[in-house]
């Protein structure tokens, strides 16, 4: 299949962006998005020309870095799969295929497609995480936690952190970024211990560094490629006002 | 280092929230009061004298105006904090993500409708029946008609015997419901008062409890057009 590709370019943090067309020809429908980016740096760098800067790492939507805006939607159009899952079948010969960085003032472009996600981990910093001895590995089910507690635990801690919650929030809220961390560690009784204090320190944190307000328009829960939902928020917000009242 | 429950993102949801509710509640009552001026004129009088210029009612409406005042300052506050947080670029391209209402990031302007209707609404009964018997006016002019201000019968009648404003009057109704559809479940929500069971149940009571309360206003203000104009749904 051969493609118009309309490409954000931008040499780095300071410099003024814009959009570049580049026309990629005979890319299979087999290959993933990342490999049919991977196509056209090589046909950039053929011609001395400046490859696209992308993040990627594992391949396997596991890592969270691969994070493009495809055609206007997070991770491109298919649901629930990262940039790097999507594959060239949904799209169709001789399409046009915008692709831009995530748009977050909590997301600066660094260069290119490439985004300075480190806010994200400035909140885990904050509060997600448990603290607990080292030693043994303990053993398995030392600890009973009921199946539906640990279910909904397992389905926050499927958050990868790409920031497609963020990025797609037309109010540049990372909601619910916070709340499956906070969601996945307040289900567990390993989490409990430190339940209050993270929910605040997490909310503190993400304020201080100029996320938006939450306004349950659920735009995150749809364009996150691991399903996450928004029930969650509504337990951070539980959390948070729960630990709030009693301080 | 956890900051103020007043300067946080949740906190001010959460005043948004209460406030909102309040609102919802005096929305519930102002609309049974104007079922009963279907019913009988006298009826809604009675209800107009007990809530004239009396000092509760009075108190009341000073609360009911800060708490509009709280909410939509709040609304506003929070509309600036998130312009500001997606940054001043925006995306070339964008999609309507699956599953989110149009009312859902269309709260504020919404919010403006719902004002611009306010004003009107109040420029038409309010001034001219509590804020009248403050001013201790014993008639108030109602289209080419003196009438009492204790008279708020009279005044409704007039107005939604017209149908420009019934019609200006349901377009309000409609903003008001959209903005409600999304408000109610979204008010639970930030409260943390919603789950994975009660998603669909909060989004569907929203959905009842919006259309309850429009419905009952939209159904005051057609049955008047019709007694009015046709002198029937007559009781």
């Amino acid at each position: 299949m051969n493609l118009t590709l309309k490409i954000w370019r931008q040499a780095n943090a300071k410099a003024k962006g814009q959009f570049e067309t580049y026309v990629v020809k005979d890319v299979s429908t087999e290959s993933s998005f990342l490999e049919m980016l991977d196509i056209l740096n090589n046909q950039l760098i053929h011609e001395g020309k400046e490859p696209v800067a992308f993040d990627h790492d594992c391949r396997e939507g596991i890592c969270g870095a691969c994070s493009l805006r495809i055609n206007g939607h997070a991770h491109g159009p298919e649901s629930e799969v990262t940039t790097c899952q999507l594959h060239m079948r949904n799209f169709k010969d001789g399409d046009t295929i915008v692709i831009e960085p995530w748009r977050s003032r909590a997301f600066p472009v660094i260069k290119d497609l490439v985004v300075d996600r480190t806010a994200y981990e400035s909140i885990l910093q904050a509060g997600g995480f448990i603290s607990v001895g080292t030693g043994g590995v303990p053993d398995a089910n030392a600890i009973p936690i009921a199946k539906d507690d640990a279910e909904e635990s397992m389905d926050a801690a499927a958050c990868i952190g790409c920031g497609a919650c963020a990025a797609t929030c037309k109010n540049g809220s990372a909601m619910l970024f916070v709340a499956a961390r906070v969601s996945s560690l307040a289900k567990l009784p390993q989490g409990q211990v430190e339940a209050a204090r993270r929910a605040k320190a997490m909310v503190a944190k993400m304020d201080e560094l100029g996320f938006g307000n939450c306004t349950n328009t659920g735009a995150c829960q749809a364009e996150c490629p691991k399903g996450i939902t928004i029930n969650h928020i509504a337990r951070l917000n539980r959390e948070y006002l729960k630990a709030k009242f009693r301080s | 280092m956890s900051g103020s429950i007043f300067t946080s993102s949740i906190g001010k949801k959460m005043f948004m929230s209460i406030s909102g509710c309040v609102l919802v509640l005096f929305l519930t009552f102002h609309m049974c009061m104007n079922l009963a001026l279907v019913i009988s004129n006298d009826a809604y009088n009675a209800i107009c004298g007990f809530l004239g210029a009396n000092w509760y009612a009075v108190a009341a409406t000073v609360l009911l105006a800060l708490v509009v005042v709280l909410h939509f300052a709040l609304a506003i506050v929070l509309t600036i904090q998130n312009r500001k947080a997606r940054g001043t670029i925006r995306y070339a391209v964008t999609k309507r993500e699956n599953g989110v209402e149009w009312s859902s990031k269309n709260m504020l302007v919404l919010g403006f409708v719902v004002i611009i209707g306010l004003a009107l609404h109040l420029a038409h009964f309010w001034y001219k029946m509590m804020w009248a018997e403050l001013q201790g006016a014993h008639e108030v002019v109602v289209g080419a008609a003196m009438v009492a201000p204790t008279d708020g019968a009279a005044i409704v009648r007039y107005y939604f015997a017209q149908w420009p404003y019934l019609l200006l009057y349901l377009i309000w109704f409609g903003g008001i419901w959209l903005h409600l559809t999304h408000g109610v479940w979204s008010m639970m929500h930030s409260l943390g008062l919603n789950s994975k069971v009660w998603f669909k149940r909060m989004k569907c009571i929203s959905w009842i409890v919006a259309t309850v309360i429009i419905g009952g206003f939209a159904l005051c203000a057609i049955a008047i057009f019709l007694q009015e104009n046709f002198g029937i749904l007559n009781f």
